[in-house]
């Protein structure tokens, strides 16, 4: 298993949005999160990258496996796109910047400025980061945001060359990838019911 | 880590950077205190090392609120904090790399400016010594201070609050030890005090910093 979740809950704002989900990731396997829009799927993944804490339950993972793409790229706009990726292949220990950049035909926009690219190849440009860091489990929010039908054919391929490498992935998106291998897991059922408050201070108030 | 140096560096000298923002600040400060307090050399040197520390201090604080701000902006901050580089060597890099970028100049600038001051002959020695061992701390504390503030929007006002007691002894000793060698008295007193300071701030502050960045990104 590279990443096991057993019972977690997770919060935003310090309210509980989800509770009970447990979620294992096999090699090679993909899970695609749905659920409305402020469903938890952010949360969850955050929670699952390790940015915060679960309430309950326990999140098994090597924290050296994982890479995290959010809603922003973190792109430097004062960078050129091979400046940009450059940094995060050294960061994450030398990936291999030019495939990554030709798996998302960026390479004829390697000396561009970032600041310069479009939304969707700004969005390429983070998702190349995925291939240069080389970790087992990409956890990506909404990833085929502002991406065209070839880019997100792209990201699809990359996605497959990935997991037939060995990886795994969590996705959040409300799109179709077209994925007949990867599970599905809607967080809808696992919304948390109203906070039962069981807080040290609620004595008090 | 290097990478991570390397990028922060160009970033500040490429353009929109704030390389000379600090630096500007500190000249103005400089060049206006002169007119403001009006024609009397007698007076200049007496403030002059008061003034150039304060005017540094101050650069330094205008520029602090990028440090933390910008890459918490464009998600790098989430990205980083996920990444395989711990947070404490990050927080200590971008401590560093705020230095190099605004300490160093304005330690470079104060030997010069010094002049406009009428600063006296013997004082230089002791204001580069004093400026080189205190503007490193006023970098780490000045990390701290933007780390809590992560995530607040411009949150510049509430940093400055923060930061600005946690100033104090710095400025203190810093600008004892540079009038205490203008004046030709021994300095190494106040020298020692601020050396303190400076590296027990670098040891422990960025183990702050990073338990700071950690809560804020929740």
């Amino acid at each position: 298993m590279l990443l096991t979740a057993q019972n977690i809950s997770v919060a935003r704002g310090g309210i509980a949005v989800l509770e009970g989900v447990t979620l294992a990731l096999a090699t090679g396997q993909a899970v695609v999160l749905r659920g409305p829009n402020g469903a938890g799927k952010t949360t969850l993944l955050r929670t699952l990258a390790g940015l915060q804490p679960p309430l309950k339950g326990t999140v098994e993972a090597d924290e050296a496996a994982l890479v995290y793409a959010g809603h922003a790229d973190g792109i430097k706009g004062a960078l050129s796109v091979h400046e940009n990726l450059g940094f995060w292949a050294s960061i994450f220990g030398g990936g291999d910047v030019d495939a990554a950049l030709a798996a998302y035909s960026l390479a004829p926009l390697a000396d561009r400025p970032a600041a310069a690219l479009s939304a969707g190849q700004k969005r390429r440009l983070g998702l190349a980061r995925l291939i240069v860091a080389r970790r087992a489990v990409w956890l990506l929010d909404e990833p085929t945001v502002s991406l065209d039908t070839a880019a997100t054919a792209m990201f699809v391929a990359a996605l497959r060359a990935h997991l037939a490498g060995g990886g795994g992935a969590i996705i959040a998106t409300h799109i179709e990838l077209g994925l007949n291998e990867a599970g599905t897991l809607d967080v809808g059922p696992y919304k948390a019911r109203a906070a039962a408050f069981d807080d040290f201070d609620e004595a008090f108030l | 880590m290097i990478a991570l140096l390397i990028r922060d560096l160009r970033l500040a000298v490429r353009a929109g950077g704030g390389l000379g923002l600090g630096l500007a600040f500190f000249l103005i400060v400089v060049v206006l205190v002169p007119f403001a307090v009006g024609p009397r050399a007698d007076l200049h040197r007496v403030i002059a090392p008061g003034v150039l520390w304060l005017g540094a201090l101050l650069a330094c604080l205008l520029s602090l609120d990028r440090i933390f701000a910008l890459d918490h902006e464009d998600g790098s901050l989430d990205l980083l904090a996920t990444a395989p580089l711990p947070l404490e060597a990050l927080t200590a890099i971008k401590a560093l790399a705020h230095w190099l970028t605004t300490g160093l100049p304005l330690v470079l600038a104060a030997s010069v400016l010094a002049i406009l001051m009428n600063l006296p002959a013997q004082g230089y020695v002791p204001l580069f010594a004093s400026l080189v061992l205190g503007t490193p701390a006023l970098s780490v504390i000045g990390t701290f201070g933007a780390a809590l503030t992560v995530g607040v929007r411009r949150g510049g006002l509430l940093m400055s609050l923060l930061v600005l007691p946690l100033y104090v002894p710095t400025l203190i000793f810093g600008a004892e030890a540079a009038r205490r060698g203008a004046e030709g008295l021994p300095y190494a007193t106040p020298l020692m005090m601020l050396a303190g300071i400076t590296f027990a701030v670098i040891a422990l502050l960025p183990f702050a910093s990073a338990a700071v960045v950690r809560v804020n990104l929740r």
